[in-house]
């Protein structure tokens, strides 16, 4: 019946929303890291305030896997809308933790795992006084039952407690009266949990704290000098302005004056929060929105003009899934293309393809610094799992290196060069030099204009001077190649291949170790940023085969690379996508790259 | 005073300094008139050239900011998002003396949101609407600002609602609200200079004919109509911060208003009734005017108590742009606090 599961088991929470089993479910995860075991949890919820289903999905992973796993060992079945569903994403060997009033007959019958039936209800009923809390309640003691069954201490669930309600001592004692009740009652009741379990570890999580992706983004812009932010509500977008706005509430106010050193706006839409930012960096202020799918095609004309004006902005893209409203509570990585070139005309910018919690963090600096060296709206690319859920992760690097303002004209500078052009390319790396309203010289004013324009600023219809500005822009755009961040690569020689970006990666590490364990071992590029840095060609050229893995349904990044590449490197590329809402698993890869060895194999082509 | 002396200004500039590129424009533009205008209030009031911000959206007024202040930075931005793009400057650099030119089109149409936004968020800048009732750049088309009944060059009538965009700011909270004519340099110019003094949104609804799609008989923004149907409710004054008002007046002919910079505007009363702090009786005698087919003219409504954006978000004196990483990074203990470490 199954493996034993030590410390490498999935706990899945199945709920309704709005019920307040949040709490429950972080406290659980916090006490399975407090043990010292790696935890990664995953919330995969709906778009709704209260009522429909939602699940949570707690691994616990010696090896620190940190993506989703496809099926599940351990089921909490607390929403009778869902059971049916539920039950079946259990593993052969696994349990249901169930209320007890829900039927076991028919699907929902399964003899290949183990049942705990709870009477969840009747036990908050009996224990739980306070009618209004009781809804909260039921929900801690699936955590007192969960830690009875997974011999979690109780100092250790109280002490996950004390974290969640750091500033409510009554509810962390009112919680733990609900744990105690569910622990008490497995204790009495359900027999013992044979094929999962969960041992302390030491040294896997030392020093390792857990941040959301969004929080860290916030984090990125604080330390990366960003004062003005615009942005309009968006899920999965919004925590990151609101997290920016409360790190600045905290650390950004003169205590004594009130006054704050930024200025933050929430817009009437994502036209006029871009519009915002773009003013701001015009003016000379490090600025930034963030926005999800909706809310890019909204910026798409502002982006194109402060492209071809050469302003400066930060745009963060917490993606999900589209087209149209689509399912806005669920993960994609679907605007790739879009962002890339987001504009009508010949338009280009710079996309940062942060893969991590600490990456989001860095590239919020990064981004900063690039688009005032570019001059251009540049774009961070997170998505729904990275930005909302948490993730365990070393801590982040203090910065030690000034922001990098790019090329500014001050007044000095402009009385030993007065008759500058804002457009010129004077050190060929195609980014001219600007200055700032506000500059005390007569000769600082130019016209921003997002119509044809020379080497003055002055405007023009000229042919010559339009296609030369163009072949500027591309040389700037080729300049962008060698100062984003650059592939991460992981070789050993084999003549199979791997690339991937963003939040994908988490698959593709357990799912390179799974290909190992097959007998198949792989090399790894993951693309950080766009434009393309050179290594990815070269790496493709040192590969038989690469697989490109991303979570749409169109291969964007496939197609990008088919754009950029040579005829013989695009026929070494296989697309691999993943693309119904849920983060990517490792058997996403690991089944068709081995299906795809299997079929060369076949036709007689492969080495491995 | 020497001769050389007089023509420059309190900041001792000459008034070529605030002129610009020749306008591209047809001749007899009302734009181009609010452009002389402009130039004389800016000249006046000494506006240092290096603070002044030149903002448009897209359309024929949206181009003037090129006839003006050659050495001002310039933004001539998007069509009816001009607002969102000065709000951010002014956020960056507190300092900017930010001027927005937009038009009817730009403003009562694609722009109608950013409009209204900016005025509840009262982001001090000069907004100035060259409302001509018709889309010049594209050769003629009614705007949202055209009278109900009034007709088109080549056919065709208005029958629906006008968008007063008077009317409207007042409505939504607007802190200095002006109408004028482009023909009427001797109102236009001192309102121009009070709007400038104003802190908050100063809006300036600038009847400008277009020569070329609407000055025919029919129109309601022909000079000739104009002309005929202006009924001024006040004729201002302005006199700039520190000079002692001299003018004599009767009682309760003149209403004096106090600018935010110490300067102060006289408003003879040409309409005895007519109170300019009064924002019920403003909207009252907009929509009296306009259903008489007038066209009132004048101060609007001003008021002087509102906090504007950088007050309210309890923004430093200084620009932010200028905070460098030292002054926003957090220090290594708070920051180990928060990212892991301590």
């Amino acid at each position: 019946m199954g493996n034993k599961a030590v410390n490498d088991f999935t706990i899945r929470v199945a709920t309704v929303n709005g019920s307040g089993s949040q709490s429950s479910n972080l406290v659980l995860t916090n006490a399975i890291f407090r043990l010292g075991v790696p935890v990664a949890p995953k919330n995969v919820f709906p778009s709704n305030i209260e009522g429909l289903p939602t699940w949570y999905d707690i691994r616990a992973t010696a090896r620190g896997y940190r993506c989703r796993t496809r099926t599940i060992d351990l089921l909490v079945a607390l929403n009778t809308a869902t059971w049916t569903q539920d039950v079946a994403s259990v593993r052969t060997g696994g349990a249901i933790v169930h209320e007890s009033s829900y039927p076991v007959s028919g699907l929902t019958q399964r003899d290949d795992i183990t049942y705990y039936a709870v009477p969840f209800t009747e036990l908050a009923k009996t224990h739980v006084k306070d009618g209004a809390m009781r809804k909260y309640l039921t929900n801690m003691i699936y955590v007192g039952v969960l830690a009875e069954l997974l011999r979690i201490p109780e100092s250790t669930i109280e002490a996950a407690l004390g974290v969640q309600f750091k500033s409510k001592p009554k509810a962390a004692a009112a919680n733990l009266e609900a744990v105690r009740v569910g622990s008490a009652y497995a204790r009495e009741h359900l027999p013992p949990l044979e094929n999962i379990a969960i041992e302390p570890m030491t040294g896997a999580t030392d020093g390792l704290f857990f941040i959301d992706g969004n929080r860290a983004a916030a984090l990125g812009c604080v330390m990366g000098g960003c004062t003005v932010s615009a942005w309009y509500p968006i899920t999965p977008a919004s925590s990151l302005c609101e997290s920016f706005i409360a790190l600045c509430e905290k650390y950004r106010v003169d205590p004594e004056s009130g006054e704050r050193k930024y200025a933050i706006v929430q817009a009437e839409d994502e036209l006029a929060a871009v519009g915002m930012i773009i003013g701001a960096g015009w003016a000379g202020a490090r600025a930034m929105t963030a926005t999800s799918g909706p809310g890019i095609s909204l910026m798409a004309e502002y982006v194109g003009y402060a492209s071809f004006t050469e302003i400066p902005a930060v745009i963060f893209d917490v993606q999900r899934v589209g087209p149209s409203t689509g399912l806005p509570t669920r993960t994609m990585q679907g605007d790739l293309s879009f962002t890339y070139t987001l504009g009508h005309g010949d338009t280009k910018h710079p996309v940062l393809l942060p893969g991590s919690v600490e990456e989001l963090y860095e590239d919020g600096m990064a981004a900063l610094d690039l688009a005032e060296r570019m001059q251009s709206p540049v774009f961070v690319l997170s998505d729904l799992d990275l930005g909302m859920n948490s993730w365990l992760t070393k801590p982040f690097a203090y910065p030690e290196k000034p922001f990098d303002r790019g090329k500014v004209l001050r007044a000095e500078d402009l009385s030993a060069q007065p008759d500058w052009g804002r457009y010129r390319d004077v050190d060929g790396d195609g980014i001219p030099y600007r200055t700032l309203p506000g500059t005390d010289h007569p000769a600082a004013g130019y016209f921003t204009r997002g119509t044809g324009h020379d080497e003055e600023a002055k405007y023009s219809e000229n042919p010559d001077v339009w296609q030369r500005n163009l072949d500027r822009l591309a040389r700037k755009h080729e300049t962008a190649r060698t100062l984003v961040p650059q592939p991460l690569v992981e070789e050993t020689g084999s003549a199979i291949g791997i690339l991937a970006y963003g939040s994908t990666h988490h698959a593709v590490v357990e799912a390179r170790d799974l290909l190992r364990e097959a007998g198949l071992e792989t090399d790894y590029l993951r693309v950080r940023a766009l434009p393309l840095a050179a290594e990815v060609a070269t790496f493709i050229d040192r590969h038989e085969t690469v697989y490109v893995v991303e979570q749409n349904r169109d291969g964007q990044l496939f197609g990008i690379l088919r754009n950029e590449l040579l005829p013989e490197q695009i026929a070494r590329l296989r697309s691999l996508r993943h693309y119904n809402g849920v983060p990517i698993d490792a058997s996403a890869i690991v089944d068709p790259v081995l299906e795809s060895r299997r079929e060369l194999a076949h036709a007689g082509g492969a080495r491995s | 005073m020497t001769a050389a002396a007089q023509t420059l200004n309190i900041i001792g500039l000459a008034r070529e300094v605030y002129k610009g590129s020749p306008t591209t424009l047809c001749a007899g533009c009302g734009h181009n008139s609010i452009t002389n205008h402009l130039i004389k209030a800016l000249y006046d009031y000494g506006v240092p050239p290096h603070r002044l911000a030149k903002m448009s959206g897209i359309g024929c007024s949206s181009k003037t900011p090129a006839y003006f202040v050659d050495q001002a930075h310039g933004f001539n931005g998007l069509h009816g998002r001009m607002p969102s793009a000065a709000t951010g400057a002014k956020l960056a650099n507190r300092e900017l003396m930010v001027l927005g030119i937009s038009g009817d089109g730009d403003t009562a149409s694609i722009g109608l949101g950013q409009y209204c936004h900016m005025i509840r968020r009262n982001v001090d800048m000069t907004y100035i609407v060259e409302n001509n009732g018709v889309y010049g750049l594209t050769k003629g088309q009614f705007s949202a600002t055209a009278d109900v009944g009034s007709t088109l060059k080549h056919g065709g009538t208005n029958t629906y609602t006008t968008i007063d965009v008077c009317g409207l700011a007042i409505e939504l909270g607007a802190t200095f609200v002006a109408r004028s004519f482009s023909g009427d340099g001797k109102q236009l110019v001192p309102l121009l200079e009070a709007a400038f003094a104003h802190r908050g949104t100063a809006i300036l609804d600038v009847i400008s004919p277009c020569v070329t799609f609407n000055d025919h008989e029919g129109s309601t923004k022909s000079y000739a109509y104009v002309k005929e149907h202006d009924v001024l409710v006040n004729a201002p004054d302005f006199i700039p911060a520190g000079k002692e008002i001299v003018v004599d007046y009767e009682p309760g002919t003149v209403q004096e208003v106090e600018l935010d910079d110490g300067s102060h505007l006289l408003l003879r009363k040409l309409d005895r009734d007519y109170d300019a702090t009064d924002r019920l009786g403003a909207l009252r005698t907009i929509h009296e005017s306009r259903t008489r087919g007038e066209l009132v003219t004048g101060l609007l409504f001003v008021s002087g108590d509102e906090p504007d954006l950088c007050e309210r978000e309890r923004m430093p004196a200084r620009p932010l742009r200028d905070y460098a990483e030292g002054e926003l990074r957090l220090d290594r203990a708070t920051f180990a606090k928060i990212a892991g470490g301590a």
